[in-house]
């Protein structure tokens, strides 16, 4: 398909869905959300611009080849787990940090929880734009 | 503590997560051999422990049992995760020789350590709903390993497995769920006390049923067995050998813990049902195999029939007979693994694996004969190797509580797999081969990497061959903590239960 219109819309959508898949990673812990749905919408991201520009231009967009970003991000969801051992706590115990904490609030929060998330949102991320854009090619 | 027992399970997901990062680089099977390699320390040291301590139990992510996962080794789980991970190894290292360049670009190796930690997961897990997952790891896995850069005949034996495989996870899902609401716990231990309290007996018995059927599936049990030698001749040979080792023992296994520690309210019903299935096995499994002619499918159908042996061994419920089926289940996976390999290097040589095409492999090859002798007659039950003493102690087990049918037909089966060892030998090993090649060891690629994990796997067969006695000791050990779990229960939930 060699649409401008669609090509411009989907430029615009696609960074728009990154953004939101941002958020909705950050938001996960306490809200609805989180590295599942994130990877989702930031598949989705990819997959507008796929069908508008074709998947090789999404794959250079992406710039790693989608099935080692799922690899990377089993490996960093992994690493949030093995990270207890050096509190000596068991496997997968998350870690928090509390930045700025004052007696009355609990300040910036920061866990081990998260960069658990971060994984699981490149493991989706990678793994669905390997099965979509191998889908893709093989039409 | 509890890093004892993650260890096994965090070793082959960090090599899996490396060798699929590094998949197109020649360094990938390094990966996997040290990461199988270094998993074989993890899981010698947590035998040490669990030797020591009897049970180990640690809950993940510190969320007390029976909220949090619970990761538990008891002697059975222990010798389960040790003997996966020296036939992980063996297989790690026979796969240099064995498998493609293009089967490693596709992620073989990953794949491979994959499997390893899902079947060792399962291994590990005390936690029924966390069992699944790894049920569904080890599935995903093998399927993967299955078809990976193959054609028609790879797909269809693929197709099989995983449509039965769904089958037996949908029941063994449905049955947690219903174990769930009459119980409200999913832990081992704690279902172990709940189930007495439950009021409805009868409904616990058909959950009982459910999950027979779901693991006898995985288990390859009479009459669900069908999906096993549909399926485990047609990858690479690698591959099914770490099959034939490992995957149906998993169900097993899952077997024997559920009908020992949570669903023993009814044992003269449940299993009554699990001594039949298991003669049936034991009697189908080896006519099946009488009536192949292929090298691979001979001992896909032997796997079935052997499976029998263990499933009798928890079906008695002595524990003579557990220790038989604990024996056994160790016994078996060396040597079966093992034998897959031997096919592989003769089909290597002789370019074949349908037995009445090939031959002449003992004059030509004398040294993979002895090789093939030493698991063929473990197999078959010949003094002084390790199968020998495997059979003879569940064969002691029926005679002690006058089950004297069910003796012979463990003799009988026994008997018959001597037939198909001698099909093999006579036809694969003795005859000329018909196009008069004489396929010497010399001329195969890569000979150290196919034939030291065979001779290694061979060599542990006569070691626990002719010396029996500490095994045996440990399996009874196992045996007593499977009869009675209150070690195991306190291990979980702590003193205060």
């Amino acid at each position: 398909m060699n649409s401008v219109i669609l090509i411009a819309g989907a430029r615009l959508q696609a960074v728009l869905l990154l953004v939101f898949s941002a958020y909705m990673l950050l938001r996960g812990h306490n809200a609805p959300g989180g590295g599942f749905i994130g990877g989702l919408i930031a598949a989705t991201g990819f997959v507008v611009y796929a069908i508008a520009c074709g998947t090789q231009d999404a794959r250079k967009a992406l710039r790693f080849d989608p099935g080692s970003i799922a690899g990377a991000g089993l490996g960093i969801a992994l690493f949030a787990g093995v990270m207890a051992v050096f509190w000596g706590d068991a496997f997968f115990t998350g870690q928090w940090l509390f930045i700025g904490a004052t007696e009355d609030s609990k300040g910036l929060p920061l866990s081990s929880v998260l960069i658990f998330d971060i994984g699981v949102y490149l493991v989706v991320l990678g793994a669905v734009l390997s099965i979509t854009f191998s889908l893709e090619e093989a039409v | 503590m509890s890093w004892y027992l993650s260890l096994p399970l965090i070793i082959p997901f960090i090599a899996a997560i490396t060798a699929f990062l590094l998949r197109h680089s020649a360094l990938g099977r390094w990966v996997s051999i040290i990461g199988s390699g270094l998993g074989l320390l993890a899981s010698l040291a947590l035998m040490s422990v669990v030797l020591d301590a009897g049970v180990l139990a640690g809950q993940m992510g510190n969320w007390p049992a029976p909220f949090g996962i619970t990761l538990v080794a008891d002697l059975l789980s222990a010798v389960m995760v040790l003997i996966t991970a020296i036939t992980g190894f063996a297989v790690a290292i026979y796969a240099l020789g064995d498998i493609t360049e293009r089967q490693e670009k596709l992620g073989y190796h990953a794949l491979f350590q994959m499997l390893l930690a899902g079947v060792t997961g399962a291994f590990l897990t005390g936690d029924l709903f966390n069992l699944y997952v790894w049920f569904e790891v080890m599935l995903i896995a093998s399927f993967g390993l299955l078809i990976l850069n193959g054609g028609k005949e790879q797909i269809d034996g693929g197709v099989k497995y995983v449509a039965l495989n769904l089958i037996s996870t949908i029941l063994f899902l449905t049955g947690i769920g219903l174990l769930y609401g009459m119980t409200g716990t999913l832990n081992f231990a704690d279902l172990a006390l709940k189930v007495e309290d439950v009021e409805n007996q009868g409904l616990l018995t058909v959950v009982a049923m459910m999950f027979m059927v779901a693991f006898g599936v995985k288990a390859a049990v009479f009459p669900l067995f069908f999906w096993l030698p549909a399926a485990y001749h047609t990858p690479s040979f690698a591959v099914s050998a770490i099959f034939a080792g490992l995957l149906t023992k998993v169900g097993v296994y899952a077997l024997i813990r559920m009908f020992t520690m949570v669903f023993d309210h009814d044992v003269s019903f449940t299993h009554t049902i699990l001594l039949w299935v298991a003669c049936f096995t034991m009697v189908i499994g080896v006519l099946g195999a009488a009536a192949q002619s292929d090298f691979r499918k001979i001992l896909s159908f032997h796997i079935i029939s052997q499976i029998g042996y263990m499933i009798l061994g928890l079906a008695l419920m002595t524990p003579l007979a557990l220790v038989g089926a604990v024996f056994y289940l160790v016994h078996h996976i060396i040597v079966k693994a093992n034998l897959f390999l031997i096919a592989g290097v003769a089909h290597k040589l002789t370019g074949s694996t349908e037995v009445y095409k090939i031959g002449g492999l003992y004059k030509s090859a004398p040294f993979l004969a002895i090789l093939f002798l030493i698991p063929a007659f473990s197999l078959a039950g010949f003094p002084p190797l390790s199968g020998f003493w495997a059979k003879y102690i569940i064969v002691k087990a029926t005679l002690d509580i006058q089950m004297w049918f069910v003796a012979f037909i463990a003799l009988a089966v026994g008997l018959m797999t001597i037939y198909s060892m001698t099909k093999i030998w006579a036809e694969a090993f003795w005859k000329p081969h018909p196009d008069g090649i004489e396929p010497e060891l010399k001329t195969l690629q890569n000979k150290t990497a196919l034939l030291l994990p065979i001779a290694g796997l061979a060599i542990m067969t006569v070691i626990i061959g002719l010396n029996p006695e500490p095994f045996v000791q440990f399996a009874e050990r196992t045996a007593a903590q499977l009869l009675d779990p209150s070690a195991y229960i306190t291990a979980v939930l702590g003193d205060a239960s």
